[in-house]
Formats: C-alpha cells, sequence, structure tokens
C-alpha cells in the first residue's frame, strides 16, 4: 500500500531547493537518500526541481509529465516524497485522482516563502503536518519529512480515537433507547430491560448494539 | 493621511463570477467600506481551499460546494468554513464537441439549449455509440465538489444515464478546458464561462445547454472563509460583505457591460479577450457559432437579498455528495450543510432583517408545484 510517503506541495519551488541543498552533506552519509517523485507537465519545472534535488544528493528522483495512469505509477514506485507545484494548474485533477484512490490520505509538507506565526499555526490546524518557511530555520529536508509522517500518524491516531468516542456515545444513546422502550412496553426496570437485550443479542450470536438498533428502527416503524 | 484601511487577502480564479471581487477592489467599493482588499489569482480550486485553510487568503472566490466539503472532513486540508454570502448566480454550461453536437442534433435535440430535450439526445447519441461498439466518452468537470459536477451529473441522470458508468468524468482546470476539447482530450465538458464561449468562437464546441435552465437561479460562487476568521473578524467580514453587495448592485448595471468586461479581460485577470467575456455577462449568448440566443439572466450578480445564501442551497449540495457517493448520509452533517448556508452573517451586515422563507429548490425535471 503506498501510504507511507509524504505529498510536499511547493508554494515557491526556490524555497524547496534552498531548503533541499542544506540536505547535501546529510544526504553523502546516507545510503540511496529519499525516493522522490515530482509530479509536474511544466517540463521545465519539473527538470529545475530535479536538478536542485540531484544537486542535493537525491538520486532516486523520478518525474511525470503525464497524467494518464498517474495512480498506478505511484502505486508501483511508492515513493517517500510526492512533489506537487501549487503553480501547477492539475492540482485540482491530482486531487480528484488520489481522492478515488485514497492516496490522499497521507502526511502533507508546505514549502512556503515566507509566513507569519497566525498562518502556522492555522497550516497546523488544518493538518498540514510540516510547514517550512523559507529563510525562518535552515533544515535538512529528511527530518522534516519524518516529522511529519510521524505528526501525520499521531494525528490519524487522534481522530480515529474520537471517532470511535463518537461511536461509542451513539451506541450508548441507542442502547438508552431501546432499554426505554423495553421498559416502557413490557414494563420493566432498566436493569431488566439491559438484560433482556443482552440475553437476546447472546442467544442470536449479536452484538448488543445490533440488537439495540433493530428494536428501535422497529418501534419507529411501528409509530411507538 | 487618510484613515487606516484593513487589509483583506482574498484568492480568485480567473472567471467571470470573480467579477463582484475585481469591481469592489477596481471601482473603490471596498476602499468605500474601509477595506484594502488585495487579490491573488490561484491556478486551482484545490489551492483556494488549501491557501484559505492556512491562512494565506481572508477570504476567497469559491465552488459553492466546497466550504461543505472542507466542514465535513470530505476533502484535505479539512477546516471548518461558511458560505455567507453567494457571489453569482448561474454562469456555468455544458458544451459538447461539434461531431457529438451534430448527432445530438439529428435525434431532435433543442437548438435553444432545454436540458430535457438535449438530455434525451445525448443519451440517444450514447446508446447508438454503444451498438457500434464506440468508446466512452469522456467530460471535463473543474472540481469533483463543484457545481459543475452536480449539474453534469444531474443532467445525465434526468436523461437515464448513469454518470459513472455511461460516461468518463475527468478534472480539468477551466482555462485549458476548451483547448482540451479541441485536442480531442475531452468530448465535452462543464465550466463557467468565458470558457464555454471559447470553445463556441473557436468552432469547435457547441453549447448544450446552461445551468440557469438546469437550476434556475442557483449559487454557483460563494465568498468562502474560515469559521475562525468569520468569528475573529466579524466587523471585517461584514464591511467586505457590504463592499461586494454594492459592486455586484454595479456590475449589474447593463451599462457597465463594456468597462466589467474590459477589467475582467485585462492582464491581472482573466487575461483574455475582452469580446470572449461580453457574451455572458450581457446575457447574449451564443450556443453555436450561428446560434445566437438572449438569456438576460444566464449569469447574475447581485447584492441585496439575493445574493444571500439559503440553507437549503447547503443541503442539495450535500444531497449531490450523497448521491454520487462523495459523502455518507447523515442527518448531524445535513444540519451542517444547511448551518454553513446560513443568511444570518449576510443579513445581519446588510441591515436587511428577516431573509424570510428558504427558498425552495426547483430543478428542471421537477413539477411546478
Amino acid at each position: 500500500m503506498p501510504q507511507e510517503g509524504v505529498i510536499v506541495y511547493l508554494c515557491r519551488a526556490a524555497t524547496f531547493l534552498r531548503c533541499i541543498k542544506n540536505d547535501l552533506a546529510h544526504n553523502a552519509g546516507m545510503r540511496g537518500g529519499l525516493s522522490i517523485l515530482v509530479i509536474d507537465d511544466n517540463k521545465i519545472r519539473a527538470s529545475i526541481i530535479e536538478e536542485g534535488l540531484r544537486d542535493a544528493g537525491h538520486e532516486k528522483v523520478i518525474l511525470v509529465h503525464q497524467m494518464e495512469g498517474l495512480v498506478r505509477q505511484i502505486a508501483d514506485i511508492n515513493p517517500d516524497v510526492i512533489v506537487i507545484d501549487l503553480e501547477n494548474p492539475n492540482r485540482d485533477r491530482l486531487e480528484h485522482m488520489f481522492q478515488v484512490s485514497r492516496a490522499v490520505q497521507r502526511p502533507i509538507a508546505m514549502f512556503v516563502d515566507k509566513a507569519d506565526s497566525q498562518s502556522i499555526e492555522a497550516a497546523v490546524d488544518a493538518g498540514v503536518s510540516a510547514y517550512i518557511v523559507d529563510g525562518l530555520k535552515r533544515e535538512r529536508v529528511k527530518p522534516i519529512l519524518d516529522m511529519a509522517i510521524s505528526r501525520f500518524r499521531a494525528f490519524s491516531k487522534l481522530s480515529q480515537d474520537l471517532e470511535d468516542a463518537r461511536n461509542e456515545l451513539a451506541d450508548r444513546k441507542t442502547i438508552d433507547r431501546a432499554k426505554g422502550i423495553l421498559m416502557k412496553s413490557k414494563n420493566l426496570t432498566e436493569q431488566e430491560a439491559y438484560d433482556l437485550l443482552r440475553k437476546t443479542a447472546m442467544n442470536q450470536s449479536r452484538k448488543i448494539i445490533e440488537v439495540a438498533q433493530s428494536l428501535v428502527i422497529a418501534s419507529g416503524l411501528l409509530g411507538d | 493621511m487618510g484613515i487606516k484601511l484593513t487589509p483583506v487577502i482574498a484568492g480568485f480564479i480567473p472567471l467571470l463570477d470573480s467579477a463582484v471581487l475585481v469591481a469592489a477592489k477596481e471601482k473603490g467599493f471596498a476602499e468605500q467600506e474601509g477595506i484594502a482588499l488585495q487579490l491573488i489569482r490561484e491556478t486551482s480550486w484545490a489551492n483556494i481551499r488549501d491557501r484559505l485553510a492556512v491562512g494565506h487568503f481572508d477570504v476567497a472566490h469559491m465552488l459553492a460546494p466546497m466550504p461543505i466539503a472542507a466542514s465535513l472532513n470530505l476533502t484535505s486540508l479539512a477546516v471548518p468554513m461558511l458560505a455567507p454570502m453567494v457571489l453569482g448566480l448561474g454562469g456555468n454550461a455544458i458544451t459538447v464537441a461539434i461531431p457529438i453536437w451534430r448527432h445530438m442534433a439529428e435525434l431532435g435535440a433543442d437548438l435553444d439549449g432545454d436540458p430535457a430535450s438535449t438530455g434525451v439526445a445525448f443519451a440517444k447519441v450514447l446508446s447508438a455509440r454503444k451498438e457500434r461498439g464506440e468508446s466512452r466518452l469522456r467530460f471535463g468537470v473543474v472540481h469533483p465538489f463543484s457545481g459543475h459536477a452536480y449539474e453534469l451529473r444531474y443532467w445525465l441522470a434526468a436523461a437515464g444515464l448513469d454518470p459513472d458508468i455511461d460516461v468518463e468524468i475527468t478534472v480539468v482546470p477551466p482555462q485549458l478546458m476548451a483547448d482540451a476539447l479541441a485536442a480531442g482530450q475531452l468530448d465535452g465538458y462543464c465550466v463557467g464561462e468565458p470558457w464555454n464561449t471559447a470553445a463556441v468562437q473557436a468552432g469547435t464546441g457547441r453549447i448544450a445547454t446552461y445551468k440557469q435552465a438546469i437550476w434556475p437561479d442557483s449559487p454557483e460562487k460563494v465568498l468562502g472563509v474560515t469559521r475562525k476568521w468569520a468569528n475573529a473578524q466579524p466587523d471585517t467580514l461584514s464591511a467586505l460583505m457590504r463592499a461586494i453587495s454594492a459592486a455586484a448592485d454595479w456590475c449589474a448595471q447593463s451599462d457597465h457591460l463594456t468597462e466589467l468586461a474590459q477589467l475582467l479581460a485585462g492582464p491581472k485577470y482573466i487575461d483574455c479577450s475582452s469580446d470572449l467575456c461580453v457574451p455572458a455577462l450581457g446575457g447574449e449568448m451564443k450556443l453555436g457559432k450561428n446560434t445566437h440566443k438572449s438569456i438576460p439572466d444566464f449569469l447574475t450578480f447581485s447584492g441585496g437579498l439575493r445574493a444571500a445564501p439559503s440553507p437549503t442551497q447547503g443541503v442539495w449540495f450535500f444531497s449531490q455528495m450523497v448521491r454520487w457517493g462523495q459523502a455518507v448520509a447523515d442527518p448531524e452533517a445535513e444540519r451542517q450543510a444547511a448551518e454553513i448556508f446560513s443568511p444570518e452573517f449576510y443579513e445581519a451586515a446588510l441591515g436587511l432583517g428577516l431573509v424570510g422563507e428558504p427558498q425552495a429548490i426547483r430543478l428542471f425535471d421537477m413539477p411546478v408545484v
């Protein structure tokens, strides 16, 4: 599954290249470095980025000019980094493809030329995993991208936990309603109503929430 | 030294319906409301949304369904957004390549762009192609979460077609549509003006039908803001909406047509020939090279009551997201969609009082009540 890499959006290619330059010393000691896919139908812009990346010691740079069959290519190459310039007018098309293929679920790093503290805060709120500002800090790209991945994982986990918590709350409400229906229609206490739900669930090898849902729906159909 | 103006940065896509923002800046309406409006031209709707989300823009010219998609976390970089004001009604059309139009016309397609008639004719073209074993036709829209996508899909589905099976729908930037059609990469598309007129004038495309006929007086672009910005800068937002409302009234006056067309065609904005802008702005469209049709409300700008969003519009857009598998049916999400299109901010800004009953949604194939 091509879910590991980072999507990098560039406000200015020059910013990215300046940051990348600082990678040279670091990458010299590494085997291979990052595999980087540059998607751009503007061949001049793409080759400028490619040259910058190669100068910085990244040898696994793949340029893609064609949008046809792109999703398949991404799956085959499984790059560490996908670089897309914000000036690329095909961004909407790429987004559409990523959405269909679910590859959109990747951390996002943005290289911008300038920013104030507010926009950095807004970027982080919006789910950008790394927001790299030109001239602010000369950091190496690899650790930034690593950080983006780990932050994205933490963020995804947080979202999942939140989703789980929401579902749990909704489940509890449904069970409460089902109990209420049983208490009213069969004149049971709350504990008796719950026991009945649990017993029914066990007899039918279903979850309590499933039995509760069926009961609530059926009761709705019968008009209470 | 005058009074200090409040800076507002707005992102826009070069299309005719960015007119109200352009006029608000160029004709001094923003300044009159104490706002220094800076307009930044963008190349994609994804950039518009993302740069709004990360705070590069304060407000943006935005596809009407986009604030809903962003708020419901259906697209990347999702933050809660609002659509406090409508920037333009109508303005889109569905254009098909000339050979396809010829075939449609032979099979009885209405020359004036009636959506029911052209849809049926198009369905017949497709079944004839199928019998001959010809390939699927490919249509372009500007973004999956757009009025264009929903209008095209609605038109196809009303003619009994399945937009996901019977044709292929792909995403292409507006300014590249006409070229893609000429190059044979697309067989048709749904886009805002002036990019339908561009294909008509080039002799490569024919307008089959248009938004105003599919869903009369429906919102196309909205003012997009993050909920956070709207809450932090309520006075600036109010002043901006008053400025845009005045600018919209200016744009709507027919004696400003030539000036507006020239302004929009300028190198900072759409950067095209002003001849391309005039037909839709003036409501005198050419559906084909030799078919002129007067459609006064093809694209309308208006301030006052008509620029107020309506919760029913938000709900309709959400229903289309559900219909086409982009979102899961959910009453809570539907409530949010309605709230995003609440007219409250706009009413308060213009001192309009209550706008009244939410507008009922009526598309071309729905019976008149």
